[in-house]
Order: structure tokens, then C-alpha cells, then sequence
């Protein structure tokens, strides 16, 4: 479902050229679980950010689910993220001013969804990832592990074909970590795919299939 | 559709959340369109007003005026001439006098006194509601007789029915003048206020430190078609027959009188109207500033917008309607208190007029603003990078 073929990407600071993405391969199929695992600068967030098309590679090939990711225009990459892309981001994302069904809404809203039915389609994700109850509450209204619940949430509402997780317990206490990879697992199992990024073993071991990244270079199979 | 209902229901919230902010913004534009409402209403307020007062002397008539200063003068005695004239129909030659008004111990300090004959009175409109108008004998024997305004009347007479104070005397610096009729209750024209006028016969003006010469004059055509040909035929007499230079006299219609005006009035809302466009554009400065602040405020939140599947066109409509509706509602208050502050002007004797056009105007304008000041921190907020807006904090 995501082909990945010699992908670069170099950020050019100072003067100085960093090669964040070198020469990268990779495939996932539908239904993976995949954790990429690295340490901190090894190009993990750039990796991530070309899959969701918030970024484009300087050169290779992307193509996911059979859309040649380069042709795409900026609505063009704007539409496949609201529809084939569900992101978790470390540090949440939530619009501060939008309560907890709001914040599920508005994938759904941009996809010109009717008001009543993505109503019902949020408060349905809110339940499964256990926030019944919380619906009206604000993000600053709630604990670090409800809120990446609600972003679990809001991925989970546009039905996307991946899910793209970056870091998802890096704030959260091992207590609270366990409970969002139990249910990053739940969903996986329900036939989600999913790609999980992390620097922690523990976190990535929990995947089905684990890749290593060093240095912008991709390493498959050799767990450290 | 469903799509722009749900951003601009976001707007809306935006706007309500930032209460003090939203309500600082529209200040700037809500005192613009107040001042739009309240000068041009003003403007064209005065504008009626005059050109009321111009067509109140009736189509036909000219208006002669000679200068004080000119080197020669225009006698009563030399009426007949100027009737002779071709097409002059009728003359009215009408003067201020001052004088002190009494009677018993009673002075009144705001009569006026206007010394004219009876032509004037029929140019002019003027009626009476009890006693009898100026006569010609009246003209010819120096009379000493006048007819006076209702308020001049009630301020003399205090409680006295008009028709018993109509044979009643009263004294002009000391003089005795027989009150022969009054004035029917007209309010003010021209800058003079009928009420408070006492008139006497022209010639009697002699009697009142006044010479009998006339600087102010009312020439009523028989045909409005020949007036201007008339108009040049008084000029000649003026100047060659009386000797008097163009520089000292002008002789002009009610249509010249009227262009003139037209042309003040419309100079003055242009300026009026410009003043407030500038407080216009200002006010649109503000709401941009402002716009711009909260777009680079809002920059993580459009970064996580665009990722969730936002166009620029989603980014660009959330935040135009944001600015749109700021100035419409702004706009609206602006309306709002203009018409009222109008009314209240009015009820203080302003000439306050404010026509649906303006209003349609405001709203429009109010609108363009929003727009106008809008686009460009709407387009500076779609053109932002998802990922460079994500990086933010
Ligand atoms: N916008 C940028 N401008 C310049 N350099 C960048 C930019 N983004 C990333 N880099 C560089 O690219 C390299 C990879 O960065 P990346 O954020 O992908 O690392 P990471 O694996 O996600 O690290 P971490 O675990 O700390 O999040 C780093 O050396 C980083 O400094
Ligand atoms: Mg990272």
C-alpha cells in the first residue's frame, strides 16, 4: 500500500548540508504494524512527514495506494491526507479551543461530512478509545493520556488507511504509554494499519515488524 | 456547502471567544461609519435645506445686491425705471434697518426690521393672519404703520388675542408706529426669521437713520424664458445708467443661485465624505493588523488544520469570513449609532438627513473593508506550509 523508493531529503542550515532521508526504501503492506526505531536526529519526524505528505522528498519515488505522490497538487495532497492519513503526534495537536467532539469533527467537517453525522461519528471513536463522558471537555480539561486519546480518536474518525504515529507516548508516563499502545494494538488487530514511530525499544517491540533508522539510512529486520 | 457552514461557524466562535478583541477592532470601524452617517447626513442635511429656501422664493425671480461701498446708488424714486425695463414684472427692494422696538416698558431685543414694499411680500409668500397687508399709499405717505411676526407680537402684547393687538401702537426708537396687521407665523428663511420681524413701509426707512437707497432688491420677471436677456438689460441699466461698476452690484436668478449652492453643497460632501473614508480606511488598517496578529497567533492551528485535510481555500474562507463578518457587524453598530446620534442631533434643530443610500452605502463599504483588509492575511494564512506551521508553538 506505501511504496517508498530511493528517497532523499537534505535540509541545507548554515551552510552546512544535513542529509535527514538517504537513498530510503520501504514497503508496507495493509494490516502492518510497523514501529521505525532510531535515536534522536537520525531523521525518524522527516521519514514521517514525507508519508503524510506534509513534506515532499527532494527526489525518489512515494506511492501510496496507487497515487503517484509527486504529480499530486497542494488540494490534491490536502484531500489524500484527509482521507488516507490518520496522524498521532507526540505533542497531541489538539485546537485548544474546540472541545473533545469538535476536535474529532474536523477531519470530517473538511471532508464536507453533515453536522449531525459526524456528531455521531465522534462521540462513537470518543467511546472506543474510552473518553465516554468526556466529550464536552476542553484539551487543557484533560489528563496528557485523554488528550492522546482524543487524537486517537480524530485519526481513527475519517476511516483512514493508515495511521501515522509519531512518538505517541513520548509525554506520556509508562503507565499511561502501556494503555495507548494497548490500544494502538487493539486496533491494529482490528485490521488497522499502522506506523509507529519511536526511540524507545520497549514501545517499538510492541509492533509487529520493526525497521531501524541511523543516520537517514533505513535498516530492515536488525533489531538493535 | 456543508463544508462552508461548518468554517463559518468557526469564525463565529473565533470572534465570540476573542470577545475584547473583536469588539477593539470593530471600534475603529464602527466610529468610521458613524462619522460617514453623521457627515454626510449633515452635509446633505444642509444641502435641502438651502435648496429649499432658494426654490421658497419662486421660479422668476432675480436677486439684485449693490454694494454699500459702490460709488453710486440705486434710489427708491428710481423704481419705475427698472419696471420700465423689458419683462420686469415687478421690483422689491427690502432693507434692514436697526432700531429699538417698545411699547409701554416692554423692549424686545430680537425684532428685526425690515423696511420693503407689498411686491415683497407677494415674492416672498408672506400672509397675513389678522389686519391688512402694506398698501402703496402706505409707500407714498411715509407712513408710520407696520405689520409684525406672531412671536414679535406675543413677546409685546403677552396674552393679547392677534386681532385686538391689530390698531394697537408701538414705539420704533421712541417713534409711534400703528401695528396695521400680523404676520401669519412662518418660521425661518434665508436667515431670517419671519416671527421676529417687524416691517414697515420703504420709504419710511428715512424716518430711521436710513437713506432711501437700496442695496438689496427682488426683480420678479413676466416670462422665466427671457430671464437671463432680462437679467443683462438690469446689468446695463446698473452700470451705464447709474454709473455703478460691475465689481460693486451682481444681479443673479434663483437657477445661478441654486448652481452655486449646488456646487458649495457637493464640494463640501465630497469633503465630508472624504474625511470619513480616510477614518474608513483606518478603521480597515485595524481590522488588518489585527487579522495579522491572529493569523501568525493561529499559526499551529492552521498547521494542524492542513494536515487534517484543510485547503487553502478552507484556510483563506475561515479567516476572510473572520475579517467579513468583524466589519459587517462593526458596520452594523456604526449604522446603528450613526441614525441614532442623527435623530438625537435632530431633536437639537440640526438639518440631519440620511438617506437609504447611505445606509446601503455604509453596509457596502463596510463590507469592501472586511474584504479588502481581509484578503491579504487570509492568503498569508493559506500559503502556509503544514509542516512549518506544525513546527511552531
Ligand atoms: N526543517 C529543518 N531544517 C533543518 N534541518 C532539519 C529540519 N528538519 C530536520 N532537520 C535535521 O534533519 C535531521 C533529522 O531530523 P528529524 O527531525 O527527522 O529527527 P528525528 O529522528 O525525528 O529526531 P527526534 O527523535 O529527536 O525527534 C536532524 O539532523 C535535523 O537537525
Ligand atoms: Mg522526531
Amino acid at each position: 500500500m506505501i511504496k517508498l523508493k530511493n528517497i532523499n531529503k537534505s535540509f541545507v542550515l548554515g551552510g552546512e548540508t544535513i542529509k535527514a532521508l538517504d537513498n530510503v526504501s520501504f514497503n508496507v503492506e495493509k494490516g502492518e504494524f510497523v514501529s521505525i526505531i532510531g535515536p534522536s536526529g537520525s531523521g525518524k519526524s522527516t521519514l514521517m512527514n514525507i508519508l503524510g505528505l506534509l513534506d515532499v522528498a527532494d527526489s525518489g519515488e512515494y506511492i501510496l495506494d496507487d497515487i503517484k505522490i509527486k504529480d499530486a497538487s497542494d488540494n490534491k495532497l490536502s484531500e489524500i491526507r484527509n482521507k488516507k492519513i490518520g496522524f498521532v503526534f507526540q505533542n497531541f495537536n489538539l485546537l485548544t479551543k474546540m472541545n473533545a467532539v469538535e476536535n474529532v469533527q474536523v477531519p470530517l467537517m473538511y471532508r464536507g461530512e453533515k453536522h449531525d453525522k459526524s456528531i455521531k461519528t465522534a462521540y462513537e471513536y470518543l467511546a472506543k478509545v474510552g473518553l465516554k463522558g468526556r466529550e464536552k471537555h476542553l484539551p487543557s480539561q484533560l489528563s496528557g493520556g485523554q488528550q492522546q486519546r482524543v487524537a486517537i480518536a480524530r485519526a481513527l474518525a475519517g476511516n483512514p488507511e493508515i495511521i501515522l504515529a509519531d512518538e505517541p507516548t513520548g509525554a506520556l508516563d509508562s503507565k499511561t504509554s502501556r494503555e495507548v499502545m494497548e490500544l494502538l494494538q487493539e486496533l491494529n488487530e482490528e485490521g488497522q494499519t499502522i506506523i509507529l514511530i519511536t526511540h524507545d525499544i520497549n514501545v517499538a517491540k510492541q509492533a509487529k515488524r520493526i525497521v531501524k533508522i541511523a543516520d537517514g539510512k533505513l535498516y530492515e529486520g536488525e533489531v538493535i | 456547502m456543508e463544508k462552508t457552514k461548518s468554517i463559518i461557524k468557526v469564525s463565529i466562535k473565533n470572534i465570540i471567544s476573542n470577545k475584547l478583541r473583536s469588539s477593539l477592532t470593530m471600534l475603529g470601524l464602527i466610529i468610521g461609519i458613524i462619522s460617514v452617517i453623521l457627515l454626510v447626513g449633515i452635509g446633505s442635511g444642509a444641502t435641502t435645506n438651502v435648496t429649499s429656501e432658494v426654490k421658497s422664493l419662486g421660479t422668476g425671480t432675480l436677486t439684485v445686491t449693490i454694494n454699500s461701498n459702490a460709488d453710486a446708488t440705486l434710489e427708491y424714486s428710481q423704481m419705475d425705471e427698472i419696471l420700465e425695463i423689458n419683462n420686469v414684472e415687478s421690483v422689491a427692494p427690502y432693507k434692514n434697518v436697526s432700531g429699538t422696538v417698545s411699547r409701554g416698558t416692554t423692549t424686545s431685543k430680537r425684532a428685526s426690521i425690515l423696511a420693503t414694499t407689498p411686491q415683497y411680500m407677494s415674492i416672498m409668500n408672506l400672509t397675513i393672519s389678522d389686519g391688512r397687508l402694506l398698501s402703496n399709499i402706505d409707500l407714498n405717505n411715509y407712513s408710520k404703520i407696520c405689520l409684525i411676526g406672531s412671536d414679535l407680537a406675543e413677546s409685546l402684547f403677552e396674552g393679547t388675542k392677534t386681532k385686538d393687538i391689530v390698531g394697537q401702537s408701538l414705539k420704533i426708537e421712541g417713534d409711534n408706529y400703528t401695528i396695521v396687521g400680523i404676520l401669519t407665523s412662518a418660521g425661518s428663511s434665508m436667515g431670517n426669521n419671519i416671527d421676529t420681524t417687524l416691517i414697515i413701509p420703504f420709504t419710511t426707512a428715512k424716518y430711521l437713520k436710513g437713506d432711501t437707497s437700496i442695496s438689496n432688491l427682488y426683480v420678479k420677471v413676466a416670462d422665466e424664458k427671457y430671464i437671463d436677456r432680462t437679467t443683462t438689460l438690469i446689468e446695463n441699466y446698473i452700470s451705464s445708467t447709474l454709473s455703478i461698476s460691475t465689481d460693486y452690484f451682481t444681479v443673479s436668478s434663483q437657477d445661478s443661485m441654486l448652481d452655486t449652492m449646488s456646487n458649495i453643497s457637493n464640494t463640501l460632501s465630497l469633503l465630508l465624505g472624504g474625511i470619513a473614508g480616510i477614518s474608513l480606511i483606518v478603521g480597515g488598517i485595524g481590522v488588518m493588523n489585527v487579522m495579522l496578529v491572529s493569523v501568525t497567533e493561529r499559526t499551529k492551528e492552521i498547521g494542524i488544520r492542513k494536515a487534517l485535510g484543510a485547503k487553502r481555500m478552507d484556510i483563506l474562507v475561515q479567516f476572510l469570513v473572520e475579517s467579513l463578518m468583524l466589519c459587517v457587524l462593526g458596520g452594523t453598530i456604526g449604522v446603528g449609532l450613526g441614525l441614532g446620534i442623527g435623530k438625537i442631533l435632530q431633536t437639537f434643530g440640526f438639518n440631519f438627513s440620511a438617506t437609504s443610500g447611505i445606509v446601503i452605502i455604509s453596509f457596502a463599504s463596510s463590507a469592501l473593508i472586511g474584504v479588502v483588509f481581509g484578503i491579504f492575511p487570509a492568503y498569508k494564512a493559506s500559503k502556509l506550509n503544514p509542516i512549518d506551521a506544525l513546527r511552531t508553538d
